[in-house]
C-alpha cells in the first residue's frame, strides 16, 4: 500500500479500566466504540467497515447498529488489531470501503460473558503440549527466555530491568493500574511464577477496550482530532505450538512483519522517535528491539539498562507503562496502537516532545502472529 | 478406569501412528523423503516440501535440553508435582518437543541447558503413554 494514503480519525479506550465488573466483553467493545465515534465526530451510520475478534464482526456491526461493506475477523490473538489496520488501510485504499471501525473489548479479569475458545485435545496444542502442564501465557510464552539467556550470556536481572524501566513511564500515567516506581530487586523478591519469571516480569491481568477508526487521507482533515497517518504495515504468523518456533532468541514473525512494514514505508531505523512493543512479558521488547533492527542480536537488554528507552532516552518504547504497568486485558495490541496514536497526536499522559514517526510491534499467542504498523503525524 | 487426571491427547488420523508408538515403547518421528529431514509434530506430508512422499521411523530417544521453565501454578493434576518443569528437547534427530523432565529433580540447578537426556515413556492409561525424558544415563 501507498504511504500516507490512510489515517487513524478516531481512536479511544474503554471509559474506564482495569475493573469493569458492570459491564460485559460485547458492553466493553460498544464503550470503547462509542468513544472512539464521538473522538471522531461520527455516527454509526457513517462506518461502513467494521473488524473485530473474538466477538465476532456480525455481533459488534449487529449491536452497534452498523450495516458494513467491508468485514475483518482475523484473531491470531493480541496483535489481531494490527493486522486489522493493516487489513483495513488496504481495503480503505482499493476503495472497498472508506470508514473503518476496528473494535476491541475483553473482560480479562472479571470474566463477564467472556468469548474464549476451547483447546481441543485432539488439535495440536492439545495432543502435544497441554498434556505437560502447560497452564496460559506464563507457562509458554517464557520457555524461550533461558535459552536466550544463555546463548548471549544475559543475567535474569537484565530482564527483570525491562519492568523496571516500564514502570518509569507508568509512573507518569494517571491511567496505568500500576505507577509506584520499583527496582530491579523489587522484580526478582516477587512472587515466583514459572522460572525464571516472576510476577513483576508477567503482564497484568484487566478489563478494558479500545477502538480506532480509519478513513482515506484525503478526508482525514475534516476530522477534529489531527490525522495520524499510516506509513507501512506488516503481518506474519508462525506456529501456535511454542515448542515448535524455529529460533528461542528470535521471532520470525516479528522479523517478517517488520521488514514488510518497513519497506512498505520507506523509513530509516534512526527516523523512528517512538516505539511500542506488546509486552505482555519482560522478554518481548527486548525481542522486538533485536528483531526490528534497533539493535544487535543480544544488545537489547543493555540498550534498554542504558536508559535508551526510559523516560529521556532516544527511542522512547512502551510509554504507557505497557502490558506490565499500564493495562492487559489478554489482548493487548489495541491499547499498543491506542498510545501510538496519543503520542503520534501529542496528547499522551507521559508525552515525548517533537515526535514524528512512531512503530507499534505486536505479538500474537506466544511468537506464533505478529502485526506491525508504521505511523506519523507528518502531513502528505 | 484410569486414576490418571492430567490432560490427555486425543489421537486423531495423522497422529493415531506416534501415540501407538508411544504404547508399544517407541519414538516415531516421520521423514520427508525429499528432503531426508525428520519432522514433528506427525502428519502424512512434508512441512518441508508439501510432498506426501514421507516415511516414519523409530527415533534414537537420545535428547538435549533445549529450553524449559519451571511452573510454580499446577495445571489440572498437576497439584501434587508442583514446581515441576516444563520442558522442550531437541532431538538427536532434528526435531524439538515438549515434554517434562523425569528421575530429575526439579530445579535449575539439576536442569542444566543442553544436557543429554533419553525418552522415558511414562503409562497414562490403556490407550496412552507419554514420551517425557530423563537424564541420559550413558
Amino acid at each position: 500500500m501507498k504511504p500516507h494514503s490512510v489515517a487513524i480519525v478516531g481512536a479511544a479506550e474503554t471509559t474506564e479500566l482495569g475493573k469493569i465488573p458492570d459491564l460485559s466483553n460485547i458492553q466493553l467493545h460498544a464503550d470503547a466504540a462509542l468513544n472512539a465515534m464521538a473522538d471522531a465526530g461520527l455516527k454509526p451510520s457513517d462506518i461502513d467497515g467494521v473488524a473485530c475478534c473474538r466477538e465476532e464482526p456480525t455481533e459488534i456491526a449487529y449491536y452497534l447498529g452498523i450495516t458494513p461493506k467491508w468485514v475483518d475477523g482475523t484473531a491470531v490473538g493480541g496483535t489481531s488489531f494490527l493486522i486489522h489496520v493493516r487489513h483495513a488501510a488496504a481495503a480503505i485504499a482499493s476503495g472497498l470501503c472508506s470508514t473503518v471501525l476496528i473494535t476491541h473489548g475483553e473482560s480479562g479479569r472479571s470474566n463477564v460473558a467472556k468469548a474464549r475458545p476451547p483447546i481441543h485435545p485432539g488439535s495440536l496444542n492439545g495432543q502435544f503440549e497441554i498434556p505437560y502442564g502447560v497452564l496460559g501465557p506464563p507457562t509458554m510464552f517464557t520457555l524461550p527466555v533461558l535459552r536466550y539467556m544463555k546463548e548471549y550470556n544475559v543475567p535474569v536481572e537484565k530482564i527483570a530491568n525491562v519492568a523496571v524501566i516500564q514502570r518509569e513511564w507508568a509512573a507518569k500515567n494517571p491511567r496505568a493500574a500500576f505507577r509506584d516506581p520499583i527496582t530491579i530487586d523489587d522484580v526478582l523478591e516477587s512472587r515466583m511464577i514459572a522460572w525464571p519469571f516472576r510476577l513483576l516480569m508477567c503482564c497484568l491481568v484487566t478489563d478494558g477496550g479500545g477502538a480506532l477508526i480509519l478513513t482515506s487521507a484525503d478526508r482525514a482533515k475534516d476530522f477534529p482530532k489531527k490525522p495520524v497517518y499510516i506509513l507501512g504495515t506488516g503481518e506474519s504468523v508462525e506456529s501456535r505450538l511454542v515448542s515448535q518456533l524455529e529460533s528461542y532468541t528470535s521471532s520470525r514473525a516479528f522479523k517478517v512483519s517488520s521488514a514488510k512494514a518497513f519497506e512498505e514505508s520507506g523509513i530509516k531505523h534512526s527516523e523512528v522517535d517512538h516505539l511500542m512493543v506488546y509486552d505482555a512479558f519482560a522478554h518481548l521488547p527486548i525481542w522486538g528491539l533485536e528483531d526490528l533492527g534497533f539493535c544487535e542480536r543480544g544488545e537489547g537488554p543493555d540498550f534498554i539498562m542504558e536508559r535508551n528507552t526510559a523516560p529521556g532516552g532516544k527511542l522512547p518504547m512502551n510509554t504507557s507503562g505497557g502490558g506490565l504497568s499500564y493495562t492487559h486485558t489478554g489482548m493487548y495490541g489495541m491499547f499498543a496502537l491506542q498510545e501510538s496514536v496519543r503520542q503520534m497526536r501529542g496528547e499522551a499522559p507521559a508525552q515525548v516532545d517533537g515526535l514524528q514517526v512512531g512503530v507499534c510491534q505486536g505479538v500474537g499467542g506466544m511468537f506464533a502472529a505478529a502485526g506491525t504498523i508504521v505511523f506519523t503525524n507528518q502531513d502528505p | 478406569m484410569s486414576d490418571y487426571r492430567k490432560p490427555l491427547p486425543q489421537p486423531t488420523p495423522e497422529t493415531q501412528h506416534f501415540w501407538d508408538g508411544c504404547r508399544d515403547g517407541k519414538l516415531l518421528l516421520q521423514r520427508c523423503k525429499d528432503t531426508g529431514k525428520a519432522y514433528f509434530p506427525p502428519r502424512p506430508f512434508s512441512p518441508y516440501t508439501g510432498s506426501r512422499d514421507v516415511e516414519v521411523f523409530e527415533a534414537s530417544g537420545k535428547a538435549t535440553l533445549f529450553s524449559y521453565v519451571i511452573n510454580h501454578r499446577p495445571a489440572k493434576g498437576f497439584e501434587d508435582e508442583a514446581p515441576y518443569a516444563i520442558a522442550v528437547v531437541e532431538l538427536e534427530e532434528g526435531p524439538r518437543m515438549m515434554t517434562n523432565i523425569v528421575d530429575c529433580a526439579q530445579t535449575p540447578e539439576a536442569l542444566v541447558l543442553d544436557m543429554p537426556l533419553e525418552v522415558a515413556f511414562e503409562t497414562a492409561t490403556d490407550e496412552i503413554t507419554l514420551p517425557k525424558f530423563r537424564p541420559a544415563k550413558s
